[in-house]
């Protein structure tokens, strides 16, 4: 069985409970970002544009078997790594769950600040839309 | 003059004293908003704790106080831009206003159809919405200079823009994005043989520059108080006379009106015809106390010390490879915008702050300057008096160590 959006959620915790210092911690996430594949380009539509003025991000939405997938990036390699973690603990779980996921996580690992709307780098806008996207499939079904 | 002690002035700045991130705070967000010495935090503090109080309307000695507090701070704002008379200082809430304010006011009553706007392409989005809301009521047109690779205006261009169409130029004296100063006196003295008003964009130039609007000659001048060491909230619209005299107001509201009656009101005379409400005592106070902080460590000085920061901060940036440094026009205020190899300003601007570095990541509000110029945007550095080299220094190794985290 798929693990769970709480249990994904505490896995991402842990392994930044590795990191006592800032720079490691963004380290990480720069590598994430660096590794986490790129759309393709005739995917960054308009239409998939989760905008935010300082950093773009682009989301695809797809169903299968009643999950939902997403898959993500972003022109900014912090946002990316950032947009790698949610895909990673929303990507492939049910809509229901999808809306009703709290995130926790971004706060526990002391990313809290880059969710703050001064950023406008549309990781908020995108959470938005992961939810607005899977509760649209709830709709269809 | 004596010597320019940077740690002296330093000291009147309380918040450079703060810890970002674990780090003493860098501070090189100035032209964003700059930090307030002491003078202007003592001030606001005696104004609430010893006159506050209505203005203009009671008869009781708080009031009266409160009053005396306002005026002469308009009498300030006056003798350090150097009006004429103390009736074309407006308080308004910044230079977003008082741009509001006369492309509404003076645009409803001059501006028609097919008339022509001109602005430049480094203007601010306060200098750019307000006159295409002006041209979207009225049909008039909206004109922009061009600039070249360095990021100056072309003047050539703007000479050939001019006709007899042109009723309004509206200019940033200089760039907040890229820094350059824009020949604010050719450009005025073109329009003033065509009988054509220009109003300067002050934000950026009155914390860095002399400002003498009789000298300018300009018609209209906009400045913000946050952005020369006073409140945030506060800002001025000087007017020559003879055109704030002729315009409708703005805003309706008490203080600005003579008589109201169900039927008629009659407006009230300079400079309250614009200040509908009660105004911003306090900011006004607080402004008027960085002024004359200002004016103690001598603008002339300030211009000098920034102008040397902005000499090694460019030098250093530039020995950092892959560089991009956006606007290297020859006339600059102390303001550095930049790109570094392949970075993106959002992952620099966030690497740099973990290092207690402050820094302005983004288009700046000069959305269609990035587009002409083909970049997302850009990292700004923008200097103050109260920086050091040892700062800049401190920056181009957090630039330096963010690089390399990042490619």
């Amino acid at each position: 069985m798929n693990k769970s959006i709480e249990e994904i959620e505490d896995e991402i915790v842990e392994e930044f409970s590795l990191f006592d210092e800032w720079m490691d911690k963004y380290e990480y996430i720069i590598e994430l970002g660096k590794n986490l594949p790129s759309m393709d380009e005739n995917l960054k539509t308009e239409d998939r544009k989760v905008s935010g003025c300082q950093s773009q991000v682009w989301l695809n939405t797809k169903s299968e078997n009643g999950k939902v997938l997403f898959e993500a990036d972003s022109d900014a390699i912090i946002t990316k790594g950032l947009v790698g973690l949610l895909v990673r603990v929303l990507s492939g779980q049910r809509p229901e769950d999808v809306i009703n996921a709290k995130l926790g996580f971004i706060d526990k690992i002391g990313m809290k600040e880059h969710l703050s709307p001064n950023r406008a780098n549309g990781l908020v806008a995108m959470i938005k839309h992961m939810k607005l996207n899977a509760s649209s499939l709830i709709n269809k079904n | 003059m004596s010597h320019f002690d940077v740690n002296k002035i330093r000291q009147d700045f309380p918040i450079l004293h703060t810890s970002v991130n674990g780090k003493p705070l860098i501070y090189f967000d100035n032209a964003a908003t700059t930090q307030k010495p002491t003078a202007v935090i003592d001030a606001l503090v005696k104004y609430y704790s010893e006159i506050n109080s209505n203005v203009h309307r009671g008869v009781h000695s708080l009031s009266e106080k409160a009053t005396n507090a306002y005026e002469a701070s308009r009498k300030t704002v006056q003798k350090f831009i150097n009006a004429e008379k103390a009736e074309e200082i407006i308080f308004v809430r910044g230079t977003s206003e008082a741009i509001n304010l006369v492309a509404n006011s003076y645009g409803q009553k001059h501006i028609k159809d097919n008339d022509e706007i001109i602005i430049s392409t480094l203007e601010h989005h306060s200098n750019i919405v307000p006159w295409q809301m002006l041209c979207e009521r009225t049909g008039a047109k909206l004109k922009v200079i061009p600039i070249n690779r360095d990021g100056e205006i072309i003047f050539g261009e703007f000479e050939k823009m001019i006709s007899d169409k042109t009723k309004f130029i509206s200019i940033a004296y200089i760039s907040n994005s890229l820094g350059t100063i824009n020949p604010v006196k050719n450009i005025i003295s073109l329009a003033r043989s065509k009988n054509i008003p220009v109003m300067l964009d002050g934000a950026q130039a009155v914390q860095h520059v002399k400002i003498d609007v009789k000298e300018l000659d300009c018609d209209f001048f906009a400045f913000s108080g946050h952005k020369i060491y006073g409140p945030t909230g506060i800002g001025v619209l000087y007017g020559k006379e003879s055109f704030l005299n002729e315009m409708p107001p703005y805003q309706g509201g008490g203080d600005m009106i003579k008589n109201v009656t169900f039927e008629r009101t009659t407006y009230n005379e300079l400079p309250y015809k614009f200040e509908a409400g009660t105004p911003n005592i306090a900011g006004s106070i607080g402004l008027a106390a960085a002024l004359n902080y200002v004016e103690d460590i001598g603008i002339e000085r300030i211009a000098e010390y920034e102008h040397g920061l902005l000499k090694y901060g460019t030098e250093k940036m530039m020995e950092i490879e892959g560089m991009r440094i956006i606007g290297t026009a020859k006339e600059k205020a102390s303001v550095i915008s930049f790109l570094a190899g392949k970075t993106h300003p959002y992952d620099l601007g966030t690497l740099l702050d973990q290092l207690g570095i402050a820094v302005r990541t983004g288009v700046h509000c000069t959305e269609p300057l990035m587009k002409f110029l083909k970049i997302p945007g850009t990292v700004r550095a923008s200097f103050a008096f109260y920086n050091t080299k040892e700062e800049i220094d401190i920056l181009t190794n957090g630039i330096k160590r963010a690089i390399s985290m990042l490619i």
